[in-house]
C-alpha cells in the first residue's frame, strides 16, 4: 500500500522549537503576583507525627502560607489503591515524604520558611527488605490496608497490597515432563528515570473559581483527577495544561507537587509554582520496582519449555503507586514471548518504607525479563544448545495464544531474533574475554482508551483535539501524519491541540507504549469519520453521488470530471454558515477486545490488553577479568512494531531505550543506607554518557497487524526491556559467571570470578511465612 | 545582600544590569534577562543542561556567578541564529531526528558548536567526548552524533 505521510520520517512538529530555545517548559512559564512553594519533607522512614509547629515559620517575612494535612481535605489518591496522602497524615513512611509545604514571595524565603517549621515524630520500626516486610509478624506500614478504595479485586495481607496470580496447565505434572529443571533468585534495583526536566507545576485560582495547573506531566487527565479526589474539587473547575514537557518515561505519570500547588494557591489566592530540585527527584519521586524473582523452568532435552514457575516480589516502598500494575503486568509478561504448556507466575507488591516506587518504561517487564531470560540461557548451557536454537525453537508464531488466551496475529519474534543475533555476528568466532548474548522481549500495546476530535475549520485547516501526550517521543507528529494521510492536507494545516484537559478528550495516560496503537487507532477513525461528511456534504452540493467523489489536495472533486469539485476551504465555510453545521469528526475508543480468558488469573489489576508488541536484543561484551569492567562492543535491538509510521522516531526510542537499558544493566543504581537515598544526584547516580555508548543497529520489523492504525503497533518500552538479560548471558558466554543481580558492577564480576557471590536466600525466608 | 551593577555581553549585546553577588549566571539569564533558552537540570554542574558559550569555550552557567563573567562574550542558544536562520548545527539535529524531549538541546548543540569551531573537521570520538559533559535522557545520543557529524561535513 503505498501512503503519502505515513512510513515517512517527515520533520516533528515541534522541533524548530526545540532546537532555537524557545520551547516552553514549567519552569519558563510565569504569571503576574507567582509565589514560590517548597515541600518540608519527613526524616525518618517510619514515624508518627506528634506535632508539627508552623509559628516560627508564620512569622518571616514574605510568607504567605504554610500547610499541612489539618489544612486541606482528607483525600487519598492512587492509580490502582487509594493510599496515598498529599500531605502525611498520622504517620510518616518514607524519608522524604511531605509533610508541610510553604509558599512564599521567592525561592529564598521559601526554602528559609521550611527550615524553622518544628516536627516532632515519635519513631517506629521501619522495615526496608520486601521479604522481612511480607513475614506476618513485620511492622504494619499502611494499618488501614483494608479500608482504601481499590479499583479492583486486590489480594492482600499485611505488607502485601497486592498479590496476582496466572496459572495455566498443572505445573507439577509439567516438571515431571521435564528432562532438566533450571532454578534461580534473581534481584533487580531501584532505577531512576532520570529525566532531564526535573517535574513541577503552577497552580492557580482563575477568577471564576476554577483551578488552572500548568504541570509538567504525561497526563493531564491523571493530574486532574489526582487533584479532583484528593482535594475533593470537582472536575468541572479543574483544568489541566502541560506546557512542553522535558522528558518522562514514566515517572511524570503520577502527581507529585500538582495537589500541593493546588491547594497552596487556593490558601493564598496567588498563582504558586513548584519546581523539584535534581534532590527531590532522586529522593520523593517514582523510581522503578527493585524486585526479588525466583524462578524454575523445565525443559525438555531438545529444548522444548515444558514448566515454569516464578514468583516476582517487587518492592513498592511507602505507597502502592503503580505497584499493583507493576506486580500484576510483570508476571503477565513473564512467560515470554513462547508456548509453554504449564505454568504458575506470581506476583508480589509489598510495601516498604522506602521511597514509593512507581511507572518507568518497562513496568515491571525488565524485572521479570531479566529472570526469565536469563534461566533460558542457563537451561541451554546446561543442555550444549544454542540460546538463539533454543528461543527460536519455543517462540510464538501467529495463531499461537497470549497469557489469558487471546489468539495472536501479528508475532514478529523470530524474525527480531534472527535478525538481532545476525547484527551481532552471532556465528562469529570470538576474542578473548569477549562473548554475545540474547534476549527476548513480548510487551503490549493496547491499553484504555483514547478519544479524538477532528474538526474542519471555517477555512478548511484542521482542529485535531487529542489528549495524547507529546513528551518527546513524536506522538503529535504523527497523529498529524494520519490525519493528513486520511484527509490529504498537509501536516502543516493540521492545529494539533492535546495537551488541555478544557480542549480535548478524555484520554488515559502517554504510557504503556499505547500511543501509536491506540491513539492512533482513534485518531483515525476520528479522521475518516471527518472526511465521511465532508464527502456527504460535497455530495450534496455538487449533486454528485459520493462514491464518485475523491480527495486531492485539500479539494473534494468528481474523479471522472475534475473540473467538478469543491475546496476544503468551500466546505468549511459552507459547514459553519449554510449547511448542517461544522463538520467534527468523533471517536472514542476504548481496548476491550480481544478479551482475556480469565479463568487462571487472580489479582489481576488490569481489564484486556492487546497489541502484543515483541522484540530481541542482541549484545557482544568483552570483560576484563582484572578489573570486572564490562565493555559492551555492540548491540542490535530488533522491534516488531506491525508497521513503522515514522521509521526515524521508531529508531529514536529504540536507541533511547537501548542506552537506558544499559544503565539499568551496568551503572545506575539508587543506593540505600536504611532508608536514606545516598546517592541523590548526577554525580553518584551514573546513566551513560557520550562517549558510553557502542554502535547500536536499531531493527524494524513489521510483522502488520490488521487491528493497529496501518498495521502499526507500539513501541515505547520494550526497547530497554532485555538489555539486562542480553548483557547478562552476554558476560555467561564470556567468562562463565551468571550474573543474578543488577546492576552488573565490576566488583560485582570479581566477586562472581573469585567463587563470592551473595546467594539470596529466598527458599528459608518464603518457608518460614508461607 | 551585596549588589553590583555589572555589563553582561550576551550574544553580541550589552545588558546593564544590578545583581546580588552570589546570583549565578543561570539565574540572571532566565529570570532577569527573560532568557529562558538556557534551562536548569540539577544546579550543581553535572547535567550540562545549562551551557553555555564562555569565549567561545561551553562552561556550566549554573556553576558561575554573574559578577564573576562581566566583559567576556557569552553565547546562548538564542544567539546560535542570526534572525529567521538557523545555524547549520540546528538544522542538522532537526534532520537527523536528534531531538526528543528537546531539553538537552540547547546545551548540547552549544557544545557541538564549540567543538566544530575549534576543529570543523572533529571525527566520532572527539564529538563523543567533546559532548561528554551533556546528558541526554532521551536520544542515547545516537542521532546527535550523526547530526553533529552531519553538521561537521558542511
Amino acid at each position: 500500500m503505498e501512503y503519502q505521510y505515513i512510513g515517512k520520517s517527515i520533520p516533528k512538529v515541534d522541533s524548530t522549537q526545540k532546537v532555537n530555545g524557545t520551547a516552553q517548559y514549567i519552569n519558563d512559564l510565569s504569571f503576574p503576583n507567582m509565589l514560590w512553594g517548597k515541600v518540608l519533607r519527613s526524616i525518618y522512614p517510619h514515624a508518627e507525627i506528634v506535632h508539627i509547629d508552623k509559628s516560627k515559620a508564620e512569622r518571616l517575612p514574605g510568607v504567605k502560607a504554610i500547610i499541612t494535612a489539618q489544612d486541606i481535605p482528607d483525600g487519598r489518591y492512587g492509580p490502582f489503591i487509594k493510599d496515598e496522602p498529599v500531605l502525611a497524615r498520622g504517620k510518616v513512611r518514607y524519608i522524604g515524604e511531605p509533610v508541610a509545604a510553604v509558599a512564599a514571595i521567592d525561592r529564598e524565603r521559601a526554602e528559609e520558611a521550611i527550615q524553622l517549621i518544628e516536627v516532632e515524630y515519635d519513631e517506629l520500626p521501619p522495615v526496608f527488605d520486601p521479604l522481612e516486610a511480607m513475614k506476618s509478624d513485620a511492622p504494619l506500614i499502611h494499618e488501614e490496608l483494608s479500608s482504601y478504595f481499590c479499583v479492583f479485586p486486590a489480594v492482600q495481607e499485611g505488607n502485601i497490597c497486592s498479590h496476582t496470580t496466572f496459572v495455566e496447565g498443572d505445573v507439577q505434572k509439567g516438571f515431571k515432563e521435564a528432562d532438566l529443571i533450571v532454578e534461580e533468585t534473581f534481584k533487580t534495583h531501584m532505577h531512576h528515570q532520570s529525566y532531564m526536566e526535573p517535574s513541577g507545576a503552577i497552580a492557580m485560582v482563575d477568577p471564576s473559581g476554577k483551578i488552572v495547573i500548568y504541570s509538567s506531566t504525561q497526563a493531564v487527565f491523571i493530574t486532574q483527577s489526582r487533584v479532583a479526589e484528593s482535594l475533593k474539587i470537582p472536575m468541572s473547575k479543574i483544568r489541566v495544561i502541560a506546557p512542553n514537557i522535558g522528558g518522562g518515561f514514566g515517572g511524570k505519570i503520577e502527581t507529585n507537587v500538582q495537589p500541593i500547588c493546588v491547594a497552596l494557591a487556593q490558601r493564598t489566592d496567588f498563582p504558586v509554582k513548584i519546581i523539584l530540585t535534581r534532590e527531590e527527584e532522586f529522593t520523593a519521586g517514582r523510581p522503578r520496582h527493585p524486585s526479588i524473582l525466583w524462578g524454575r523452568l523445565g525443559v525438555k532435552k531438545d529444548g522444548t519449555f515444558v514448566a515454569k514457575e516464578m514468583i516476582n516480589v517487587f518492592d513498592t516502598g511507602a505507597y502502592a503507586d503503580d505497584g499493583p500494575g507493576v506486580a500484576g503486568f510483570g508476571s503477565l509478561m513473564a512467560r515470554g514471548p513462547y508456548r509453554v504448556p504449564h505454568f504458575k507466575i506470581e506476583g508480589y507488591c509489598v510495601y516498604t518504607n522506602k521511597v514509593k516506587t512507581g511507572a518507568f518504561r518497562g513496568f515491571g517487564n525488565p524485572q521479570t525479563t531479566f529472570a526469565s531470560e536469563s534461566l533460558i540461557d542457563m537451561a541451554a548451557k546446561e543442555l550444549r544448545i544454542d540460546p538463539l536454537e533454543m528461543r527460536l525453537k519455543n517462540a510464538l508464531d501467529p495463531g499461537d495464544q497470549s497469557v489469558g488466551k487471546q489468539t495472536l496475529y501479528s508475532v514478529g519474534i523470530k524474525e527480531c531474533l534472527e535478525k538481532a543475533a545476525q547484527a551481532v555476528g552471532w556465528k562469529e568466532k570470538k576474542g578473548k574475554n569477549r562473548g554475545r548474548g540474547i534476549a527476548s522481549i513480548n510487551h503490549i500495546s493496547g491499553l484504555l482508551t483514547v478519544s479524538a476530535l477532528v474538526r474542519i475549520n471555517e477555512d478548511g485547516t484542521i482542529a485535531l483535539q487529542v489528549g495524547t501526550m507529546d513528551i518527546g517521543q513524536g506522538s503529535d507528529t504523527i497523529m498529524a501524519q494520519i490525519v493528513a494521510e486520511e484527509l490529504k492536507v498537509p501536516v502543516e494545516e493540521i492545529n494539533i491541540i492535546s495537551r488541555d484537559t478544557d480542549a480535548a478528550p478524555y484520554t488515559w495516560a502517554t504510557s504503556a507504549s499505547r500511543l501509536t496503537y491506540t491513539g492512533g487507532h482513534a485518531v483515525r477513525m476520528a479522521a475518516i469519520d471527518a472526511r465521511e461528511q465532508l464527502l456527504s456534504l460535497a455530495a450534496q452540493q455538487l449533486d454528485e453521488n459520493k462514491e464518485d467523489l475523491i480527495i486531492e489536495n485539500k479539494r473534494v472533486f468528481v474523479k471522472f470530471s475534475p473540473d467538478k469539485g469543491l475546496t476544503f476551504h468551500q466546505l468549511g465555510a459552507i459547514s459553519c454558515w449554510v449547511k448542517g453545521g461544522q463538520i467534527i469528526g468523533k471517536s472514542s475508543f476504548m481496548v476491550e477486545k480481544p478479551p482475556f480468558d480469565r479463568s487462571g488469573f487472580s489479582g489481576f489489576p488490569f481489564g484486556t490488553m492487546t497489541g502484543y508488541i515483541f522484540g530481541a536484543q542482541a549484545v557482544e561484551v568483552e570483560v576484563d577479568p582484572e578489573t570486572g569492567k564490562v565493555k559492551v562492543i555492540r548491540g542490535a535491538s530488533a522491534h516488531d512494531v506491525g508497521h513503522a509510521i515514522h521509521p526515524q522516531n521508531v529508531e529514536g526510542q529504540i536507541e533511547g531505550g537501548f542506552v537506558q537499558g544499559l544503565g539499568y544493566a551496568l551503572s545506575e543504581e539508587i543506593v540505600f543506607d536504611g532508608g536514606k537515598v545516598i546517592n541523590p544526584s548526577f554525580a553518584d547516580y551514573k546513566i551513560p554518557i557520550a562517549p558510553d555508548i557502542p554502535p547500536i543497529d536499531s531493527i524494524i520489523v513489521e510483522a502488520h497487524d490488521e487491528t493497529g492504525p496501518y498495521g502499526a503497533k507500539g513501541l515505547g518500552e520494550p526497547g530497554l526491556v532485555g538489555v539486562a538479560p542480553a548483557v547478562a548471558n552476554a558476560i555467561s558466554d564470556a567468562i562463565g559467571i551468571r550474573m543474578k543481580d543488577l546492576p552488573i558492577t565490576p566488583e560485582k564480576i570479581r566477586d562472581g570470578l573469585k567463587g563470592r557471590q551473595v546467594t539470596i536466600p529466598w527458599k528459608e525466608i518464603w518457608r518460614k511465612n508461607y | 545582600m551585596q549588589r553590583s551593577d555589572i555589563q553582561l555581553d550576551i550574544n553580541g549585546k550589552t545588558y546593564s544590569i544590578s545583581v546580588p553577588s552570589q546570583r549565578t549566571l543561570l539565574e540572571v539569564l532566565r529570570e532577569d534577562l527573560g532568557l529562558t533558552g538556557t534551562k536548569e537540570g540539577c544546579a550543581e554542574g553535572e547535567c550540562g543542561v545549562c551551557t553555555v558559550l564562555l569565549d567561545g569555550l561551553p562552561v556550566r552557567s549554573c556553576l558561575l556567578l554573574a559578577v564573576d563573567v562581566r566583559g567576556r562574550k557569552i553565547m546562548t542558544i538564542e544567539g546560535v541564529s542570526p534572525k529567521g536562520d538557523l545555524h547549520p548545527l540546528q538544522k542538522a539535529f532537526i534532520e537527523h531526528g536528534a531531538i526528543q524531549c528537546g531539553f538537552c538541546t540547547p546545551g548540547m548543540i552549544l557544545s557541538a558548536k564549540a567543538i566544530l569551531d575549534q576543529n570543523p573537521f572533529s571525527g566520532e570520538e572527539e564529538i563523543r567526548v567533546g559532548l561528554s559533559g551533556n546528558l541526554c535522557r532521551c536520544t542515547g545520543y545516537v542521532k546527535i552524533f550523526k547530526a553533529v557529524q552531519a553538521a561537521a561535513q558542511r
